[in-house]
């Protein structure tokens, strides 16, 4: 009743005339918050912003910013989205779901690409662009010619082929009569043999508790028979977190902010223990190396060009590189606009120390 | 076959009598070693141990509790492979290692697309756009002032089990089931934010998006929306997990984890489905005739045994035992649990224990003798709508195998004579 009394309350004033600045609770939004945030594309276009883009255009950002993830032709590096092809699968064993196969409508790509794209750099591409990967991604599923250009005027006209692929929920229409009937208890089945085991295909991980755990319940089984000493110290092993090797030049802080920091780079970065190369190259002992010294790793010209001429990563050029990647080794592969704060860029460098080999 | 006591209802407390008697001469047989050590007095008990005679750690130890170190093993587990990477990822509820229905939040799984997003409370805003009579921004200070409810939830991710489509794949209850978790959670329910902002006869579709860097978003109809979602704050009691959408989240309860966003910073109210790349390109289930169904958002009755299972294989030997399992369902409360020992020839009703809250884990017990023969144990939950847990078979024949999602097929395990459990699939 209580309850009733103050949600009337809180209703009461949002009867009273709709003027936000009546508001108890909460301030109005203003236009431009509105604009920033309210970034949504419906498929009949609503929200679209003005621009334009064309095949060209987006082949080149597509170059440079998608294809080390998605593939030059939007085949996919490893298990990362396809995003081309496939037209025609969806009834096969093996269905290819891509944008020209599968997506229903041309809005969801450009709604994506520009509020989850470019992965680890999210809401960077300005809409011009957003236009031209669209344009480039439709001429990849082989939908438009070379010389298309999409704009918010003709965004609508364009129709993805399985937009009449998709149907609303029938479950409880199609498969609720048979699923509701009263179950059989007892001799049900006459025979029941099995027909494939998991450990066959042994794609189950590691199990690296399983033995302590193991351990556990076997001493309990042999009460009196076992010492729990042993298996402690394995378990509490595996909950302590290691603790990162300092720097001597740099302080525990440091490090932590550079953790935090590093958030941005681990899109494409990856450092500690069974850190491996991904989009970009794996870290560990990047600090007071030899640029792109490594023979193992596909490195742009540029690079490797500086690491030939002698080049280290130490604590100033990794300052003037993370400051503006771009501008500091023009033509380099690595799509990230720079940190601005010299102190993060500070921290930054005093993780990657932690790590040296 | 091993389950000779299988016609006798396990509640009967005749039986529940014999149960305990049988089990104190099973004690006698199986443990061997303590037979045999029957003259040695054991030193746990006539020595002073270490615990008993010094002091313990105390009451400024450990200003936030964690986990007994013995309980090392109880942890997220994810699958490499599933995923190009980390932050784009999922990783699974340790099933086979908890009991009843809540499920702690240190352990409950996480999905995200975009990693965790860290955004301090002072830095939180939830703004309400579109067909609403007023266009708001609220600080998480403005959602602590309206009236709250506190319910429990499961949350289950659509493609939970997903791998099993075409047959088993995992060994291990948390890999194939863990996609799962069951909180309370406390929070305003959306209706109120809604009525607060009021939303226009045309407001039909609600759009629900995050804050993290893939801005998650979903399409909710307007009716959801008003039913019994929630903005929540609290989990278990205390604040949400950044893990799991600190300091906000949306809970949309019996519907695809998907659905609930996380770190939640936006509601637009609109007059059509967005058809956003979570509603399109992933979560639609693709059928066999290469057409795909839409908005499929609830999740349908099913259960698992979560021991004996893979990872918690019986390691006690013959005698009394305790199998027990989950049951779920996001149309209402599960009304019974049936088990099988025996592939899903015949079955017996298990034991349901602990709070029944609709949309909520139901945690089920099946004790009896194990006669130590092989086993093929299934559990099969019935919902209170008389929906009954199908056979993956039988799904199979509606949706073929390539529908990635709602995959709540019965579950087999096989039982080994040594006591090591493997996942099946029967036929």
């Amino acid at each position: 009743m209580s309850k009733l009394l103050k949600l009337t309350a809180i209703a009461g004033f949002a009867a009273s005339p709709a003027f936000a600045d009546d508001l108890t609770l909460g301030r109005a939004a203003l236009p431009e918050e509105i604009a920033a945030w309210n970034i949504d594309i419906r498929p009949d276009g609503l929200g679209l912003p003005a621009g334009s883009g064309n095949v060209w255009d987006g082949e080149e950002l597509y170059e440079a910013q998608c294809a080390h993830c998605h593939g030059t032709f939007g085949e996919a590096v490893g298990a990362w989205p396809v995003l081309a092809g496939g037209h025609g699968s969806l009834a096969n064993e093996h269905p290819e779901k891509t944008i020209g196969s599968y997506w229903p409508y041309l809005s969801t790509v450009y709604d994506y690409v520009y509020r989850a794209m470019p992965y680890g750099s999210a809401q960077s591409l300005e809409p011009n662009d957003v236009y031209a990967l669209t344009a480039y991604l439709l001429y990849l599923n082989d939908l438009v010619e070379d010389d298309f250009e999409l704009s918010q005027e003709n965004f609508a006209e364009i129709r993805l082929p399985n937009e009449d692929g998709f149907y609303m929920d029938d479950r409880i229409e199609t498969e609720w009569p048979t699923f509701t009937q009263e179950p059989c208890m007892s001799d049900c089945l006459p025979e029941v043999t099995i027909a494939m085991r998991a450990a066959v295909l042994d794609v189950t991980p590691d199990d690296p508790v399983s033995e302590a755990r193991e351990a556990q319940f076997r001493a309990m089984n042999e009460m009196g028979a076992t010492s729990a000493a042993d298996q402690v110290d394995e378990t509490t092993e595996i909950a302590d977190e290691e603790e990162a090797g300092l720097s001597t030049v740099y302080t525990a802080e440091q490090v932590a902010h550079g953790e935090r920091e590093f958030r941005q780079c681990a899109a494409c970065h990856q450092v500690g223990d069974n850190a491996r190369d991904s989009a970009g190259p794996q870290l560990n002992g990047v600090y007071q190396a030899v640029v792109a010294g490594r023979g193992d790793f596909r490195f742009s010209d540029v690079m490797r060009n500086a690491g030939e001429e002698g080049m280290i990563w130490d604590a100033a050029t990794l300052d003037a590189f993370l400051a503006n990647p771009r501008e500091h080794l023009p033509r380099n592969r690595m799509s990230f606009r720079g940190v601005n704060d010299a102190e993060a860029r500070t921290a930054l460098v005093a993780y990657l120390a932690s790590f040296a080999d | 076959m091993s389950h000779h006591d299988h016609d006798a209802p396990s509640h009967d407390p005749a039986r529940r009598q014999f149960l305990r008697g049988a089990g104190l001469a099973g004690a006698g047989l199986i443990a061997g070693g303590s037979v045999a050590n029957a003259g040695t007095p054991d030193p746990l008990i006539t020595e002073v141990q270490p615990w008993a005679q010094f002091l313990g750690a105390g009451v400024d130890a450990a200003p936030y509790g964690v986990p007994s170190p013995y309980e090392g093993h109880v942890i997220r587990r994810n699958v490499e492979w599933l995923t190009a990477d980390a932050a784009s990822s999922v990783n699974f509820t340790p099933i086979h290692e908890i009991d009843g229905i809540i499920t702690p939040s240190g352990v409950c799984f996480e999905r995200h697309h975009a990693g965790v997003a860290d955004i301090a409370p002072q830095d939180y805003r939830l703004m309400i756009n579109g067909l609403v009579d007023r266009e708001i921004v609220f600080s998480l200070q403005d959602l602590l002032r309206f009236p709250r409810e506190n319910h429990v939830y499961f949350l289950e991710c659509a493609a939970n089990s997903g791998m099993e489509w075409r047959g088993a794949q995992l060994n291990g209850a948390q890999f194939t089931h863990g996609m799962i978790h069951n909180c309370m959670y406390t929070g305003v329910p959306l209706r109120t934010i809604l009525e607060y902002a009021g939303v226009k006869p045309e407001g039909t579709w609600l759009l629900a998006e995050g804050a993290d860097a893939s801005a998650m978003s979903r399409s909710i109809p307007m009716e959801k929306a008003l039913d019994d979602c929630m903005v929540a704050f609290r989990m278990n009691g205390e604040a949400l997990r950044p893990e799991q959408g600190y300091p906000v989240r949306l809970v949309v309860p019996g519907w695809e984890g998907n659905m609930w966003v996380k770190w939640l910073r936006r509601l637009e109210v609109g007059d059509a489905p967005w058809h956003h790349r979570e509603e399109t390109s992933k979560y639609t289930d693709l059928l066999a005739d290469g057409r795909a169904r839409r908005f499929t958002w609830e999740m349908h009755a099913k259960s698992v045994i979560t021991s004996p299972s893979p990872q918690a294989p019986i390691y006690h030997g013959p005698g009394p035992m305790v199998l027990t399992g989950l049951a779920w369902s996001g149309a209402g409360t599960i009304a019974r649990v049936d088990v099988s020992l025996d592939g899903g020839k015949n079955w017996a009703e298990a034991r349901i224990d602990g709070p029944s809250f609709p949309k909520s884990l139901h945690r089920f017990y099946y004790d009896f003798e194990w006669d130590g023969s092989p086993m093929l144990i299934q559990s099969r939950a019935i919902d209170s709508n008389g929906y009954v847990q199908p056979t993956k078979r039988a799904l199979r024949e509606f949706r073929g195998v390539s529908s990635i999602y709602h995959m709540n097929g019965i579950q087999t395990w096989q039982v080994h004579a040594n006591g090591e459990v493997e996942n099946v699939e029967t036929a």
